[in-house]
């Protein structure tokens, strides 16, 4: 017996590819550029947008017959707003530490645009539990090209992954830099996120023809 | 129910913001007491590492004295704290609880700044700990320099509201933060403090007067902020170094 109905895994099955937010509906590009120049931000920062885009969807869901079309987007916003203080508040009272590492991100969540974007283009218009596999869908599309990003930017930029030296060690030259090879300080910097997203669409839409759009 | 009209729209908005409120100002008020618990202990454990006493392993880890312990390892490595009026000297064992930005408006509007500092003993070598606050990229920046009798640095804390993770954000790495220890904090007698230089003339870091660490690349702006703020902080507790410093 399938846990989803074909229709219900759909909507987790296709963000992560065919209609991917960052790649194809371009939702959340500024949070991808920010904080992919290391994997643990990326890790972190998806898990997080998981965390608010899957409850913040149900909420929206559950309200989306009493608000009034006209302010709904200050709705929507204020939503995601009180879910990400929320969570900010009780992890200062109860995690410290992980609220340290978790404070740059609050503002970047609260801006994210796939937030808002899942929230406008279906919670508004669909039921809680097929909003809240809308959200956890597009969340892990998200993470997936934050992760592939942080990925590359890590390794190219600074020779490390999740912090750990991978490529040898850069100052005494020894591993790889023994050999000559050099980190390349323009991954570290947020254009080039914008280049590997490139790429990674360049890829996606040339192994799936039917995404390219005509001209 | 129309949900379009003007006034329901109003009435809408007013129930949602009365509950939003209510439900985040109930939040705030019962979470407060321990959350300024935590920011109490943080500071401690701060103080405490800028002084080297932390529970660091291997080269990466930044762990501070854990938060059960913190307050009696504070009193047992903290020997005086210190408030500096102008003139004014008084011992106060609640010093580390001063504001540092109240403190730099207070200054702002004429009056005398209230500068807290930290008397550390550990192994009998004598640490002067001054707190310090400067500007990022995004938002503030903070932490703790501990000089000797000499104005050399013998560690940093630094931390930050909200720097850009994996750029700004790592001066509170390691590797960002242990350069500073050995690097003297004057230029001949005058206060010059550490820049955070471009340039990469000495990555190992091996010429430890030249008032430099080598910078963080991809950081340029949250650099320049620890330069300030390290230049600007020492700069007001100039005269009372002076009266320790071993010439």
């Amino acid at each position: 017996m399938a846990l989803l109905s074909k229709k219900d895994a759909n909507l987790i099955k296709d963000p992560l590819a065919d209609n991917n937010p960052i790649t194809i509906q371009v939702l959340g590009i500024c949070s991808a550029l920010a904080i992919t120049a290391e994997l643990k931000a990326s890790v972190v920062m998806a898990i997080s947008v998981l965390f608010v885009l899957g409850i913040g969807n149900v909420v929206i869901s559950l309200m989306r017959n009493i608000i009034p079309s006209k302010i709904r987007i200050i709705v929507q916003l204020i939503v995601v707003a009180t879910l990400v203080i929320i969570v900010d508040q009780v992890l200062k009272a109860f995690a410290y530490e992980l609220s340290k590492t978790l404070s740059v991100f609050v503002g970047l969540i609260i801006t994210n645009c796939i937030i808002m974007g899942r929230f406008e283009a279906f919670a508004l218009g669909n039921g809680p539990w097929r909003s809240f596999l809308d959200g956890i869908g597009n969340s892990l599309g998200y993470g997936i090209i934050l992760v592939i990003v942080g990925f590359f930017r890590e390794l190219l930029g600074s020779g490390t992954l999740f912090g750990i030296p991978v490529l040898g060690n850069p100052i005494n030259k020894t591993g790889l830099y023994a050999l000559g090879y050099e980190n390349n300080g323009f991954m570290i910097i947020p254009p080039a996120a914008l280049i590997v997203v490139g790429i990674i669409i360049w890829v996606q839409r040339s192994k799936n023809k039917a995404l390219i759009e005509d001209n | 129910m129309n949900t379009e009209k003007n006034s329901y729209t109003v009435i809408f908005a007013a129930v949602m913001v009365v509950i939003v409120g209510t439900i985040l100002a109930f939040l705030s008020s019962s979470l407060s007491g321990k959350i300024d618990e935590n920011k109490r202990l943080e500071k401690q454990q701060n103080i405490l590492y800028a002084m080297g006493v932390n529970e660091n392993e291997g080269e990466g880890s930044v762990s501070f004295v854990p938060t059960e312990k913190v307050a009696g390892e504070f009193s047992k490595y903290i020997k005086e704290q210190l408030i500096i009026e102008g003139d004014k000297i008084t011992k106060d064992d609640q010093a580390y609880l001063i504001d540092l930005k109240k403190q730099a408006t207070a200054a702002k509007n004429g009056e005398v700044r209230k500068l807290p500092l930290f008397i550390g003993d550990k192994d009998g070598k004598t640490f002067y700990i001054i707190p310090m606050r400067g500007k990022g990229l995004w938002d503030a920046i903070w932490g703790f320099v501990a000089l000797d009798d000499q104005m050399v640095v013998q560690g940093v804390y630094f931390d930050h509201a909200g720097e850009t993770p994996g750029l700004g954000a790592n001066i509170k790495q390691r590797y960002f933060m242990d350069d500073f220890a050995g690097e003297t904090i004057l230029d001949g007698t005058k206060y010059a403090g550490i820049a955070v230089a471009k340039g990469n003339n000495d990555p190992l870091n091996e010429i430890k007067d030249d008032n430099e660490v080598d910078a963080l690349a991809g950081a340029t702006i949250t650099g320049n902020g620890v330069s300030a703020m390290i230049s600007e902080s020492v700069n007001l507790y100039k005269d009372y170094l002076e009266t320790i410093r071993v010439k």
